[in-house]
């Protein structure tokens, strides 16, 4: 029962649409910033390497390379100061959370495009 | 009457307010309540709404539960019938699970009334009162945030224990212990009272109230919702 009302609470912050992508996706999210007065979109692309939570708790984990060095960023999924998610590329992956990543640079960071590709995402 | 509400503990989440920040709440199901009782200056030399959460089925309760919120047939009542004693009002419900005072000027509250978790309307900040979480038989480092002894240096044994006691200036003299001197024992399952929260949001349609921030208590645990009286 309590369970049940956590969910309901929680339905008025989920998102209507929200954004399908997987694990294992390069990704463009677009954030909103508000800076001062006023506000823009700052975008952060890198794959996903992590989905955690759930509800409006959800939480994605990105990581990409920049100049050399890794960086990650968590986004709550169900942010309103996530504009948009855009999946750039799918991958194929063999498990939830792909912390080896970590460890890897260069090419063996690449991933396998996904079979069906991002239809089968959109879709799914 | 006074701003409160009686409620139980449901649990915590996030949610997003209108400019997209996250706010911790806890959800508390509050009310519907009944007013059982209304306590006034004449009668009673206080002023005070008693009310009563959750309906329990008559047979766990005892005949003085069921006498509170009902009128029951006794010898006795007949007796004070007979002999012309107006007799008090009764909520005429079934007999409830949880039931507090709320103090202060009663205002239009009659017996029977039902109060629902509108009556926060318009409250910023709540005062909220429970039993907080039982620890059992704690140490200090637990109970008191002490800070253990160290894990070398000879120590042997007692690495979360409390130092020595007796030599202490604030201890020393008269060859014993302050009272209250800070040590194991008993930690939590007392009465806590959290006070200025602020209100998040109000479910009127739910009986839901969501609280921004934490609540004394176990989830499913019985709490009092006041209005705050802190001035600030």
């Amino acid at each position: 029962m309590s369970q049940e009302i956590l969910k309901l609470v929680e339905k008025a912050s989920l998102k209507w649409e929200v954004p399908q992508f997987a694990v294992g996706d390069t990704v463009d999210v677009h954030t909103r910033i508000l800076e001062g007065e006023d506000e823009r979109i700052q975008v952060f692309s890198g794959t996903v390497i992590a989905r955690s939570g759930s509800g409006s708790r959800e939480m994605f984990a990105v990581r990409r390379i920049v100049a050399g060095e890794g960086v990650e960023r968590k986004f709550p999924l169900h942010s309103p100061k996530i504009a948009k998610i855009e999946v750039k590329r799918t991958g194929a992956t063999r498990r939830a959370k792909l912390y080896y990543l970590r460890e890897r640079v260069g090419k063996s960071v690449r991933l396998r495009e996904r079979k069906g590709g991002k239809e089968e995402t959109t879709s799914a | 009457m006074t701003k409160g509400i009686l409620g139980r503990k449901v649990g915590m989440t996030q949610i997003y307010d209108a400019s997209g920040n996250c706010i911790p709440v806890t959800v508390v199901q509050a009310g519907p309540c009944r007013v059982l009782q209304v306590r006034t200056a004449e009668h009673d030399g206080y002023e005070a709404v008693q009310l009563g959460f959750l309906d329990k089925p008559r047979r766990l309760a005892s005949r003085s539960e069921r006498g509170h919120v009902a009128r029951l047939d006794s010898k006795r009542s007949k007796k004070l019938v007979a002999a012309g004693v107006a007799l008090p009002d009764k909520a005429g419900c079934e007999p409830q699970r949880f039931i507090r005072e709320i103090r202060g000027p009663i205002g239009e509250s009659k017996v029977g009334q039902d109060v629902t978790v509108g009556v926060l309307d318009g409250v910023k900040a709540v005062d909220v009162t429970g039993v907080s979480k039982g620890r059992g038989f704690s140490g200090v480092m637990k109970r008191h945030n002490f800070k253990g002894q160290r894990a070398t240096h000879g120590v042997k044994k007692v690495h979360r224990h409390m130092g020595g006691t007796g030599a202490l200036a604030a201890n020393r003299g008269g060859g014993r212990m302050k009272k209250g001197k800070k040590m194991p024992g008993q930690y939590g399952y007392e009465r806590v009272t959290t006070r200025n929260v602020p209100v998040a949001k109000i479910d009127a349609e739910n009986n839901l109230l969501l609280i921004h921030g934490s609540v004394p208590g176990p989830n499913g645990a019985y709490v009092v919702i006041r209005e705050t009286n802190v001035v600030r």
